[in-house]
């Protein structure tokens, strides 16, 4: 009885100590992410091949973003996904590390995708670019008349006030509100800012809710409204298969073109590790998953991906029609920091109002 | 040393834990965040200070101002409805529900508590909306022409916090009548007051120190709830939490975030000095 006994002690103890040892042996990455890298589908591959566990916090918001690396310690943090037209940003306030670029694959890229006047400073690159897609219109095909979204017009025109929801992040929507007032987003500035204002609160009482991505997918999806500005592939593909009827298009006026970019942190402990992930995130296979996350949808910056991925998914991602979507977007607004206070009272004022 | 003095000196060291627990938990980061208020945003830096120009705003940008009302308004238009649709209910599993079913009576109706909050209010989200139960079920027997819009107004919003705080609200006042002797009530019909004069003036008075309980945390924990308003209330309007996650997670500006954070803390506190006051809670 008592060597039983024993006997139970020592295997549970060799159990724990193996999964202690085991658990010892696998490294980690700490990496700060948009919710498409959280999916296990992605990162399984990564992790068995280096025998590493990627630890994903999700953050919302450059300045989100900022903050919580500007709070840790040096090495608390790995990679991180930041929107491309903010690298500079983060550049400037010495969170970010140099990349070897030509160690990354960036020769397949779509070439309107690499964005380098935004991830190089003073000649140094920062940041890859991995991701696209457009801010634009939304809309269940089913209940409204897809001729009419051939133009943001139909948004203003009365016909569909009350079926129009506004995607909660201001930098996008307030660049197509500029589209619609003629204003390119390069130019939306303190001097354009206010032309802009009579036609975002028309917009607003136009609509029925502004709402952030969840929201967004689940009034489209649920028939609670029928359009949404601000939307595009991401929020409708991962839809695709539960509802056709939803679609995205560019109007003629344009669109915009949103860019995340990936990233080594400054003072991390394992530049190595965190280059390989880069380097796995930008292959084609990586590309391809990260394309098709659970999360949201998006172009692959890599062209290469296209090799991975299958036709339907191309199709739904309208991987033909890139090289004219492309032509007619435009860029994020890139506001200094006054500028960017301005368009967020703006923000505010049209939520209260 | 003194029996007197050992009985000090372990009081405070019963005491101390609480204390040094309340100074690391409360009293210090409260402080930071009073210190923070007063520093302000130059471009996209924090920069330390010791004015008042965030407070000033709060008061004076439309925007902001709006958003300590539309808390206010909705919080109180929850509370009393929560107390009023409580009560009730906490009376009739109290009096009415025979003892062997009251245990089922209150497990259902803390029922809801047992969701998560977010998944609650993606519920409702589907109910309410104009193809939800709710409309269909309206449309459907002919008392509405037409759907109408509920989701993504204030009132969706006042509805998923009901949901919520009846609950709550019928657990602190259910406690209260069950403690009371059904001699008060006897007495009183012994003396000719008819049943809702039992109710009125007797049973109602003593349950106001359960309800008004439940009232100041039915409002606390409305006042300063951001899912409710960002899911349900399709951001037409701002309620202060809203603000607040708006300067912290879009614009970085802890500052005002923290000064916001002040002026919610100052309307609860004025709340629990007004409840206390009318209440003499120390005496309760």
């Amino acid at each position: 009885m008592a060597l039983k006994h024993t006997c139970s002690i020592l295997a549970v103890t060799a159990g724990l100590t193996s999964a202690l040892a085991s658990a010892a042996q696998a490294e980690d990455l700490n990496a700060l992410i948009w919710c498409d890298h959280a999916d296990p589908e992605l990162l399984q591959p990564f992790e068995e091949a280096h025998d590493v566990r990627v630890n994903v916090k999700e953050y919302e918001g450059t300045a989100a973003g900022l903050t919580l690396l500007e709070q840790s310690r040096p090495g608390d943090w790995d990679v991180m996904v930041i929107d491309a037209v903010d690298v500079g940003r983060a550049v400037e306030r010495g969170l970010l590390a140099p990349l070897p670029v030509d160690q990354l694959a960036t020769d397949s890229y779509f070439p309107e995708a690499v964005l380098a006047d935004h991830t190089t400073v003073d000649g140094t690159t920062y940041a890859v670019t991995e991701k696209f897609g457009y801010n634009t219109i939304a809309y269940n095909k089913a209940a409204v008349d897809p001729a009419d979204m051939a133009s943001l017009d139909a948004l203003w025109s009365g016909k569909y006030d009350g079926r129009i929801a506004i995607y909660d992040y201001y930098l996008p929507v307030l660049g197509l509100v500029g589209l619609e007032a003629g204003i390119d987003t390069a130019d939306l500035g303190a001097d354009t800012l206010e032309t802009i204002r009579e036609p975002l609160m028309k917009l607003n009482a136009a609509s029925k809710q502004v709402s952030d991505v969840v929201g967004s997918q689940t009034a489209l999806a649920t028939g609670e409204v029928d359009v949404l500005i601000g939307g595009g592939e991401w929020l409708t593909a991962v839809l695709n298969a539960e509802n056709p009827d939803l679609d995205w298009t560019i109007p003629e006026e344009g669109g915009l073109l949103w860019a995340q970019s990936l990233a080594i942190v400054e003072g991390t402990e394992k530049p190595e590790l965190a280059l390989e992930f880069i380097k796995y995130i930008t292959s084609p296979e990586g590309q391809a998953r990260l394309a098709t996350s659970s999360c949201y949808w998006g172009m692959p910056a890599n062209k290469a991906a296209g090799d991975v991925l299958t036709d339907e998914q191309k199709a739904i991602l309208r991987w033909d029609d890139q090289p004219d979507y492309l032509s007619r977007a435009q860029l994020y607004p890139v506001p200094d920091a006054d500028t960017d206070a301005a368009m967020q009272d703006l923000w505010t004022d049209m939520l209260q109002n | 040393m003194s029996i007197e003095k050992q009985e000090k000196r372990q009081g405070a060291t019963l005491v101390a834990p609480a204390l040094l627990w309340t100074l690391g938990f409360f009293v210090i980061p409260f402080a930071a965040m009073v210190m923070m208020s007063l520093a302000h945003l130059e471009g996209r830096e924090i920069v330390q200070g010791h004015d008042l120009g965030n407070y000033l705003r709060i008061f004076t940008d439309p925007s902001l101002r709006r958003g300590i009302f539309v808390s206010l308004e909705i919080t109180a238009v929850v509370t009393v409805i929560s107390v009023l649709l409580a009560w009730p209910l906490a009376w009739i599993i109290a009096t009415r529900v025979p003892a062997r079913w009251r245990r089922m009576a209150l497990l259902l109706a803390v029922l809801p508590f047992w969701t998560s909050y977010v998944v609650r209010s993606y519920s409702w989200a589907l109910v309410l909306g104009e193809k939800g139960v709710v409309m269909n079920a309206l449309v459907g027997l002919g008392l509405l022409a037409e759907p109408v819009q509920i989701m993504a107004t204030r009132s969706a919003t006042i509805i998923g916090f009901v949901h919520f705080f009846v609950m709550l609200l019928t657990l602190t006042i259910y406690s209260n009548l069950i403690q009371l002797s059904p001699n008060y009530a006897r007495a009183a019909e012994d003396l000719g007051a008819s049943k809702w004069q039992v109710i009125r003036l007797v049973i109602l008075p003593l349950t106001l120190p359960g309800v008004m309980t439940g009232a100041f945390l039915t409002f606390v924990l409305c006042i300063g709830d951001y899912i409710t308003p960002q899911i349900l209330g399709g951001n037409n309007e701002l309620t202060l939490p809203q603000l607040i996650m708006l300067q912290l997670g879009r614009r970085g500006d802890f500052p005002m975030a923290s000064a916001l954070s002040v002026v919610l803390m100052v309307i609860v506190t004025l709340a629990y000095a007004a409840c206390a006051r009318w209440l003499k809670m120390e005496r309760v």
